[in-house]
């Protein structure tokens, strides 16, 4: 058979650095075994291997302008195979598929504001594409990044988050859900969408690209709407279960009145005017 | 058109059992039903049939296959697999072979599932034409009572002899290796080959009221309709039958089977089906389709919509197999597919 094409072989690759983020989240630093880069656009996916025990979509939390050939993927401990991948030290295997998926406009969002929504472990798939307008900062017009979690133990990517409050060229806003009475916290305390009515949003030159749970989706696009931000100017990526990740296995398709779409494929990122009519999209 | 005695068609598959080269599959009986399964001898083919329990895609998208084998004793090896048996299948009805050319398309589309188009470029199909049909089916409403292309060679039952129609040039060096008595076939043959095909359209129990290429557009009218969606799943158990017995279904999940070293092992496919409860589930628990209703519509939705936007084919070809299977009876496509055009907004 032809074997080098089959869509279902991993690539070995090794696991560089792990770096404990949170509870249930790993920074996973990983390098092919070609030595090649992974050639990604931001907001791609891959499909993480551990033989013996399954794969698990991933999306990619690095930017393809990072130094070097390797890529960073941000995992929460939360199924079979992710439970494992937490247990991997630094020079073991996996596999790799991918990177699939249609990712962030890069291009159309050049020369325009661009402001991030990011929940939870959705400042994962974002950061892929934060980092890519840092590093060419001179590309992009203002920078606002909102990013809400549950506490402040939750937060991700701390010594960044940090550098990023620290920016003047970059506008940075932090909640938190709730915060226990004995953990220092100077950001704001509330969902993610009280820090929306706070920012100006340039409705005329801005793109709103927002990533969380399920549920932060529906109250941030109230929030957004409530600012006349237009449906067109909003990305989102979404999750689903991207079994094969290649528009075969039919897990991760969904439907609406005016079309369907395979998130493997077509997706995880979507322009909101398209899919703000699936009922099943968000 | 070729005519082949019956007899003489006997011997030929007899001779291509004996030789060997490839595994002989035919239609035969298995209790009061039909089943494609290997052949031992051509006596046991039963090609007066009205339809088998599985369609013959079960031998290119086998129930569970291995994609991937794996070592984890040092680092990992892995080394993709494809198991392909090459098989003529004897006694394809129309329907099915309409099934077949739209998994074709499915599996050839970029990126290409090599462990599918292989298993599918070495087996050859022989059709045949329907003389029975099953209660449940509406293949003719479909317009797959009958089938032009799709097979190597088609088959149509003249009594004591078998027209023979070549479809591909498989079918002609098929018919090449054997030393087969075979002449071309006189002009009232093929005219009553001709009225076998058209009476064979109206023999079909079930019907659609109106012309399956409108099924898009009644899917996206009646979407939003959840009264109507819960109201025909409600007493849908959710067991999937109906996703396994159908020849367009190929949805699947991988998983990884270990063996008893735990250093080895195989990453396999099975057949899934979206009528489960966890198809759409994602680890965190996430459900994205849970309710029953929405995985009923989202059948239909894809059968009648999406797979038809995606690769232009409706991909429902009326063989009627889920409806006979459905215990609660809840899963005749005519059913729901007249009941969209009779609720359609003018």
């Amino acid at each position: 058979m032809n074997k080098e094409k089959s869509p279902y072989l991993p690539e070995n690759a090794t696991i560089l650095n792990v770096e404990k983020m949170a509870e249930r989240e790993k920074l996973f630093e990983i390098e092919l075994d070609s030595g090649e880069p992974l050639n990604h656009e931001p907001g791609q996916f891959v499909e993480v291997s551990v033989p013996g025990v399954g794969e698990a979509p991933i999306s990619i939390s690095s930017s393809p302008t990072k130094e070097g050939n390797s890529f960073e993927l941000c995992i929460r401990k939360v199924g079979n195979v992710t439970n494992v991948i937490h247990t991997l030290e630094e020079g073991d295997q996996i596999g790799i598929r991918g990177p699939y998926g249609e990712g962030f406009p890069v291009e159309e969002l050049k020369g325009h504001d661009v402001i991030f929504i990011a929940g939870g472990l959705g400042i994962a798939p974002l950061r892929s594409l934060i980092n890519y307008t840092l590093d060419r900062r001179e590309e992009f017009e203002d920078i606002k990044i909102l990013y809400g979690c549950r506490k402040p133990c939750e937060l991700l990517y701390e010594d960044e988050v940090e550098e990023w409050r620290g920016m003047d060229n970059i506008d940075y806003r932090e909640t938190v859900d709730e915060c226990p009475d004995d953990v220092c916290w100077e950001g704001n305390v509330g969902v993610i969408t009280t820090l929306i009515p706070g920012i100006d949003i340039d409705l005329e030159n801005s793109y709103t690209v927002v990533c969380g749970p399920p549920i932060m989706y529906r109250f941030v696009l109230q929030e957004l709407k409530q600012k006349e931000v237009p449906d067109e100017r909003i990305y989102l990526s979404l999750e689903r279960r991207m079994k094969c990740g290649v528009g075969k296995c039919g897990h991760c398709q969904i439907n609406g009145k005016d079309g369907e779409f395979y998130v493997c494929q077509d997706g995880p990122v979507f322009n909101y005017d398209i899919v703000n009519d699936f009922e099943e999209a968000l | 058109m070729k005519v082949i005695k019956k007899e003489d068609l006997k011997g030929f598959i007899d001779g291509l059992i004996e030789k060997g080269e490839r595994e002989v599959v035919g239609v035969k009986s298995k209790d009061s039903k039909y089943v494609f399964d290997t052949l031992e001898d051509a006596e046991e083919l039963e090609l007066d049939y009205d339809v088998t329990i599985l369609p013959p895609k079960k031998y290119f998208m086998p129930q569970r296959e291995t994609l991937v084998e794996y070592k984890t004793k040092k680092g990992i090896d892995m080394e993709a697999v494809n198991e392909v048996i090459p098989r003529i299948i004897i006694g394809v009805h129309p329907y099915d072979l309409e099934a077949i050319k739209q998994m074709d398309k499915v599996f050839a589309d970029s990126p290409e599932d090599y462990n599918y188009s292989e298993k599918r470029s070495k087996s050859i199909l022989i059709g045949v034409n329907m003389q029975k049909t099953s209660e449940w089916s509406f293949a003719g409403s479909m317009g797959n009572a009958t089938i032009d292309d799709g097979y190597d060679l088609m088959l149509t039952d003249l009594g004591d002899k078998y027209a023979v129609e070549i479809g591909s040039s498989k079918g002609r060096e098929l018919l090449d290796e054997g030393s087969l008595k075979i002449r071309d076939a006189e002009p009232e043959e093929i005219e009553e080959v001709e009225n076998i095909e058209e009476d064979i359209k109206n023999k079909f129990e079930k019907e659609l009221d109106f012309s399956p290429e409108k099924l898009p557009w009644l899917l996206a009218q009646k979407y939003g309709d959840e009264d109507f969606w819960e109201e025909n799943a409600e007493d849908c158990y959710s067991c999937g039958t109906c996703n396994i017995v159908c020849p367009t279904c190929y949805c699947f999940d991988v998983q990884d089977f270990n063996d008893i070293s735990l250093e080895e092992g195989e990453r396999m496919r099975q057949w899934d089906g979206c009528m489960l409860e966890a198809f759409a589930e994602v680890a965190g628990g996430e459900n994205f389709r849970e309710e029953r209703a929405e995985r009923y519509r989202h059948r239909y939705m894809r059968k009648g919509r999406y797979l038809y936007n995606r690769f232009g084919d409706i991909a429902c070809v009326g063989c009627g197999r889920c409806s006979s299977q459905c215990v609660p009876d809840i899963a005749d496509p005519t059913d729901i597919f007249n009941k969209l055009w009779r609720d359609k907004d003018e």
